[in-house]
């Protein structure tokens, strides 16, 4: 199991426990991590499972792909950071990742 | 106070999570049919045929999570009578009291009505027990055919032919998804489902469906005879109305609703497949079969159950995902006067605008996420556009899009 962090605007932290392969998108939402909505349920069209790599981490993710990169373009506030959680597998290395929730995701 | 809602599927558990998350603290009741709880149907034609993802990640959330919302879950249980004076559901376990209810009834497949269409071997594909047995009659098929050049059976085409099968798409019309995209569009698609090993064949006639017990062939209006050991029919969808209209609800095309999903009796609601509902975006009234529409309206719904009044507005937005192809639709491409191509068909990167009035009405995108999202703000914001200026690769699309929104 691989912990994943969370962290709303406000502050709070919710610490989920992720499996190998699973995306973070699905761990949040069968978890409900209400701030990501994920309405295409993982089919990189919809934008609105928008997180934001903490800046300790972010070197240690993988970079985005083609499109992955054009929708992030239109999230609601888009930061260098920002990652669709969709598209961000778990693996072993991600144990201890910090993601930032956005405030909205449309 | 008890919200009861009819129908677990993405439309029923967006109004229960809603009204939960709009700080609703009476009681919630999510019944369903099925025996699973809520799940995504999208990748049932998708990731789930092709095997990359499998029944228990296509559900939302565990029943315990839901349990925890505080949303009560019937499952198995079908619902068959609404008592509008009582306000009570019966269901096949007994009778449900509701103070508020809700439809999101869905829809189920449209039938093939040719002689041959209840032999063993033909399928359609709606839930997840149909996406099970499909999945392995398809495992031991050799010839495929496929009724309707549509989404799910352009999916299913891709999914089958890149295993090695041999696939036949007959279409009734004179394009595929003829109803829903641009011409140039279905060309490009028409192609790429040829290129891939598919036959399609356009305004196809089929006569009937022929075998003793199990399918073997499909005959054709011109007489040709088709070998096909599985037979997928994908032709639309129909309304699930018949329990509201038993009720007394007014249902033409779908539960009939107002701008916030009210139906004729101000305690029943109606959202996602099932609800007939006043839409800008198609200057009438309309259904829609979409996870976006299932969404949105839902939301729209849970608030106005809630004695809110806001007007469903939402921008329509669709996704397909055919072999390689990401096809993403926004609009509704109703009475469109031009068509604009942006990007290069040839490179498999662009989009086609529907024009009316000068404006953006409808926008089809092929591999270009980024047209995709710029067109949704153009739909929903009726910017006024110029033809050349929109396919001019010069333009930014992204500030035209954002003129009247930023």
């Amino acid at each position: 199991m691989t912990t994943i962090h969370f962290q709303s605007p406000s502050g709070e932290v919710t610490t989920l426990k992720g499996v190998v392969g699973q995306s973070i998108m699905e761990l949040a939402t069968s978890n409900g991590v209400s701030a990501i909505e994920a309405d295409c349920g993982g089919a990189c069209a919809c934008a609105t499972c928008h997180v934001i790599v903490d800046q300790s981490w972010t070197e240690r993710l993988p970079a985005p792909g083609v499109m992955e990169r054009d929708m992030l373009d239109f999230v609601a506030e888009p930061t260098s950071t920002s990652r669709l959680s969709c598209q961000l597998h778990i693996t072993d290395d991600h144990d201890g990742l910090l993601l930032h929730l956005p405030s909205k995701q449309s | 106070m008890a919200i009861v809602i009819l129908g677990a599927g993405q439309a029923g558990l967006q109004i229960a999570t809603s009204v939960r998350q709009k700080g609703y603290t009476g009681k919630v009741v999510l019944i369903g049919d099925e025996p699973h709880p809520p799940y995504q149907r999208p990748p049932l034609s998708k990731a789930f045929l092709k095997g990359t993802t499998d029944a228990a990640s296509l559900i939302f959330r565990p029943a315990e999570a839901l349990a925890a919302q505080g949303i009560d879950l019937i499952l198995g249980q079908k619902a068959r009578r609404i008592d509008l004076i009582a306000k009570t559901v019966e269901i096949n376990d007994g009778t449900v009291s509701y103070e508020k209810l809700a439809l999101a009834l869905g829809a189920r497949p449209r039938q093939l009505a040719v002689p041959g269409a209840d032999l063993e071997g033909v399928y359609s594909l709606r839930g997840l027990a149909d996406g099970q047995k499909l999945m392995s009659a398809l495992t031991s098929a050799n010839n495929v055919v496929i009724v309707g050049g549509g989404f799910i059976g352009l999916e299913v085409a891709a999914t089958a032919v890149a295993a090695g099968k041999v696939v036949t798409v007959l279409e009734a019309g004179p394009r595929v998804m003829a109803r829903a995209v641009a011409p140039q569009i279905s060309t490009w698609f028409d192609k790429m489902h040829r290129d891939m090993g598919t036959r399609i064949v356009t305004s196809a006639v089929i006569a009937w469906i022929d075998g003793t017990d199990h399918v073997k062939t499909v005959t054709l209006g011109d007489g040709e005879v088709i070998a096909a050991d599985l037979v997928l029919v994908g032709i639309g969808a129909v309304p699930n109305t018949e329990i509201a209209a038993e009720a007394g609800l007014e249902c033409p095309n779908g539960v009939l609703v107002d701008a916030v999903g009210r139906t004729a009796d101000s305690d029943i609601f109606a959202a996602g497949d099932c609800a007939f509902h006043p839409n800008r975006f198609a200057g009438s009234y309309v259904r829609l079969e979409s996870v976006q529409n299932a969404i949105d309206q839902s939301k729209t719904v849970a608030a106005a159950m809630l004695d809110e009044t806001a007007s469903y507005d939402a921008v329509p937005w669709f996704w397909s995902d055919q072999g390689q192809a990401k096809l993403q639709t926004t609009g509704l491409p109703f009475a469109a006067e031009r068509h604009v191509v942006r990007g290069d068909p040839e490179a498999g990167k662009f989009t086609v605008f529907h024009l009316k009035s000068g404006r953006v009405i409808a926008a089809d995108s092929v591999n270009s996420p980024s047209d995709h999202m710029c067109a949704r703000r153009m739909v929903a914001g009726g910017i006024p556009v110029i033809p050349e200026v929109l396919a001019d690769p010069a333009t930014d699309l992204k500030t035209l899009a954002m003129q009247r929104t930023a």
